[in-house]
């Protein structure tokens, strides 16, 4: 921070900004919930969340929407980071929903979708109306135009026809019984952004975001791991090789790219040079469709 | 690396999508699987070219439509800085998106095609840049190819330009001729246009000072959130957190609360990361004060000698968001830095024609993208200062308290 030409670096820039935005909500929404996977955005969001409200603990709980489908890297790195904060987890979870019935295994098995009404029925549950998530503008186009605000109707929907303006750093909070405000505080931030404030912070996160010896196998030309969820078809053979996850998902769904980046700065480096972005390399389930990731958000997904 | 704010505007066709495609492809912020899902769709569509503006179009609603409807964000960075873009479309009915994205916004680029010169929208372009006090204003004159790259046709419209500019109060202007399509005068300096003396529009971006652009002499701390830990090693902590919003703060300096008016002063500025010794906008501290004083959300810390008006008879210009109009005799819910309050319409002075800026006295009522000069009767003092000396402490939205929707922004002129 250059203090004598009273300008912010960009970093710091950006944590003024989502700080102020925690700050805004603790102090207008009755009943805020930050979403915590374990993968590196949340990751983030929950340091930035621990600087808003020091030394006072974060006045709100984590939510996990445990799809089930997890790499046990992300989900000892999830307890144990909640584990030193302290705070309160709630985890919604969709294989306890397919059991009750809440919703239905799709035939791909993916559990991308059935996980919104998971989130969903926990929200009313819970009686959240401020779910903070960390999702960034840069990852796909349809987020581009979203809110740091994002408002949702008392379906958990979003409609982006009826957004609010979002003007200075003043941010409309107020809703009705049973609507909701998902909140976005890295809004701004760029997939390098995080990765260089993980190397400024000293920010730990789960070992599968850093280079290692996996088994994969290839699809379309994709590389997944040979796990419990996601095995080989015919004709798909496995080999071993150095790869890394650039994004933390639904483990049947998020592949691996191939990476020698085992430290922070190679990570850096290799996100700087990269030709391709985190969702378009790595996940299944945006390719979908032109508007997969829109139609998503409008069913009640982040 | 610091990081700059801009907003673009131009008419439909000005060339706005290429030049912003322009940017992020030379500074390599658009990836493969972004550039071929867009080349996939120009090319069912028959488009002759890859139609770089569809990076741009993010919802089906405008890809159908073939328009953009909502301002996007966009990021890219160069070694020196990074940047993000408020991409604005510049269709009259997108008023209130372009006084959204230049609000935030260090620098606009306002975009016209040197073949038509300056329109109608051009003026309001400029216009709703100064209105929104954004601090550096480019003109990019684009689609030089088009007219032989003269310097005559350049200058022409720089005169023009610029003369139109000294009525609004611009602080500072810079124009620039440019071909987003072929990339002339974008990253370096173009063979075409020899004559041309000044930087390339990224040269700018990259080199406009933008650090004296804050307000550094009114300290304005507007109290956000209240920090009392309930543990039991700190159970007399109390302290107010917050984002500078004017000046420089430091410890030891005397201060003053509004609207109780007690003086106090500063014990400490401290963050997550232990104290600061100076805080200035944009920076989120948390402050200690020296006396126990009750103070709550909504309040703000300056200096004794230094204050916002405390005032609750607001004058401002708005820009009307909503379908329903706004009208004397309203009442709507106002938040101005982070007070919240009630306000009464008490009259609409004029509304502004924003292409002649003539100002039509007789409006009864301001109607969606309008803008005109409200006078408004807040319920509890607001602690504003003038927009044209803060934009944080002299900027305020209206929310319509049935829909809770955002109607208005608001710049005060005057408050008492
Ligand atoms: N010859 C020429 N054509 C340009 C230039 N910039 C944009 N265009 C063309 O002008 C048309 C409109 O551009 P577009 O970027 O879509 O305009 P927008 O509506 O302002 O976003 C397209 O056909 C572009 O290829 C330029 O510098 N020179």
């Amino acid at each position: 921070m250059t203090i004598h030409e009273y300008q912010l670096s960009q970093l710091d820039y950006l944590e003024a900004e989502a700080v102020h935005v925690f700050r805004e909500v603790a102090a207008e929404l009755e009943r805020p919930v930050l979403l915590f996977s374990g993968g590196k955005d949340s990751i983030v969001m929950l340091r930035l969340a621990e600087k808003a409200f020091w030394p006072a603990p974060m006045p709100f709980p984590v939510m996990h929407v445990d799809t089930g489908h997890n790499f046990p890297e992300v989900l000892e790195f999830r307890d144990r980071r909640v584990a030193e904060l302290g705070v309160n987890l709630v985890v919604a979870s969709v294989p306890d929903a397919i059991e009750r019935g809440l919703v239905a295994e799709e035939p791909n098995g993916s559990r991308n979708r059935i996980q919104t009404p998971v989130l969903l029925e926990a929200v009313e549950k819970h009686r959240f109306s401020a779910l903070f998530g960390g999702a960034r503008r840069d990852e796909e186009k349809a987020r581009a135009k979203e809110r740091v605000f994002s408002f949702r109707d008392d379906f958990g929907q979003w409609d982006p026809k009826n957004q609010r303006p979002e003007l200075w750093n003043l941010y409309n909070g107020r809703i009705h019984l049973g609507e909701s405000i998902r909140v976005f505080p890295l809004s701004n931030w760029t997939e390098l952004d995080v990765w260089h404030y993980i190397q400024r912070e000293e920010i730990a996160v789960p070992s599968i975001y850093y280079a290692h010896q996996r088994e994969v196998f290839e699809r379309d030309g994709m590389l997944f791991a040979n796990n419990e969820f996601c095995r080989p078809r015919e004709g798909e053979t496995t080999f071993v090789t150095t790869v890394r996850y650039r994004t933390v998902g639904d483990a049947s769904l998020t592949a691996a790219v191939r990476s020698d980046a085992d430290t922070v700065e190679k990570v850096i480096e290799e996100v700087a040079a990269t030709r391709l972005t985190e969702r378009g390399a790595t996940r299944g389930d945006d390719r979908v469709s032109e508007a997969a990731m829109e139609d998503r958000k409008k069913e009640g997904y982040f | 690396m610091d990081l700059l704010r801009f907003a673009t505007a131009g008419s439909v066709d000005d060339g706005k999508s290429t030049l912003i495609g322009r940017l992020l492809f030379d500074s390599k912020a658009i990836f493969t699987d972004q550039l071929e899902s867009v080349e996939r769709t120009s090319q069912q569509r028959g488009d002759e070219y890859t139609d770089l503006s569809l990076l741009t179009d993010g919802l089906r609603a405008e890809r159908e439509q073939g328009i953009t409807i909502d301002v996007a964000y966009r990021y890219f960075a160069t070694p020196r800085r990074k940047f993000i873009i408020a991409d604005t479309p510049g269709h009259i009915q997108y008023t209130r998106n372009m006084v959204t994205g230049a609000s935030t916004a260090d620098l606009a680029i306002v975009l016209v095609d040197a073949r038509k010169g300056m329109v109608e929208q051009s003026r309001r372009h400029a216009f709703l840049v100064s209105l929104l006090r954004v601090p550096h204003l480019v003109l990019a004159v684009n689609k030089m190819d088009l007219v032989d790259w003269s310097q005559e046709v350049f200058e022409g419209i720089e005169k023009e330009f610029s003369s139109f500019a000294t009525k609004l109060d611009v602080p500072d202007l810079t124009v620039v001729p440019i071909s987003a399509l072929h990339g002339d005068n974008i990253v370096s300096r173009s063979p075409n246009m020899p004559w041309y003396e000044g930087p390339s529009l990224l040269h700018h971006l990259e080199h406009v000072h933008i650090a004296s652009d804050r307000n550094l002499v009114d300290v304005r701390f507007p109290v956000q959130y209240v920090i009392r830990p309930q543990s039991l090693q700190r159970t007399d902590y109390r302290a107010y957190a917050g984002q500078v919003a004017g000046g420089v703060l430091k410890a030891g300096d005397e201060v003053m609360v509004l609207p109780s008016g007690f003086t106090t002063r500063i014990a400490g500025i401290e963050t997550a990361d232990g104290p600061v010794g100076e805080a200035f906008a944009p920076m989120s501290v948390t402050v200690r004060l020296e006396d126990e004083i009750d103070i709550s959300r909504g309040d703000m810390i300056c200096r004794p000698h230094n204050q916002p008006a405390v005032a609750q008879d607001i004058d401002a210009m708005v820009c009307w968001m909503a379908e329903t109009p706004l009208a004397p005799g309203q009442k709507l819910a106002i938040k101005h830095t982070t007070r919240s309050a009630r306000a009464l319409v008490k009259e609409l002075q004029y509304r502004l024609d924003v292409n002649s800026l003539h100002r039509d006295d007789t409006a009864t009522q301001l109607g969606l993208n309008d803008i005109g000069r409200v006078r408004l009767r807040t319920t509890v003092p607001l602690l504003a200062d003038e927009y044209r000396r803060n934009r944080q402490t002299g900027g305020f939205i209206l929310i319509d308290e049935a829909t809770n929707r955002t109607v208005g922004a608001g710049m005060i002129t005057s408050a008492s």
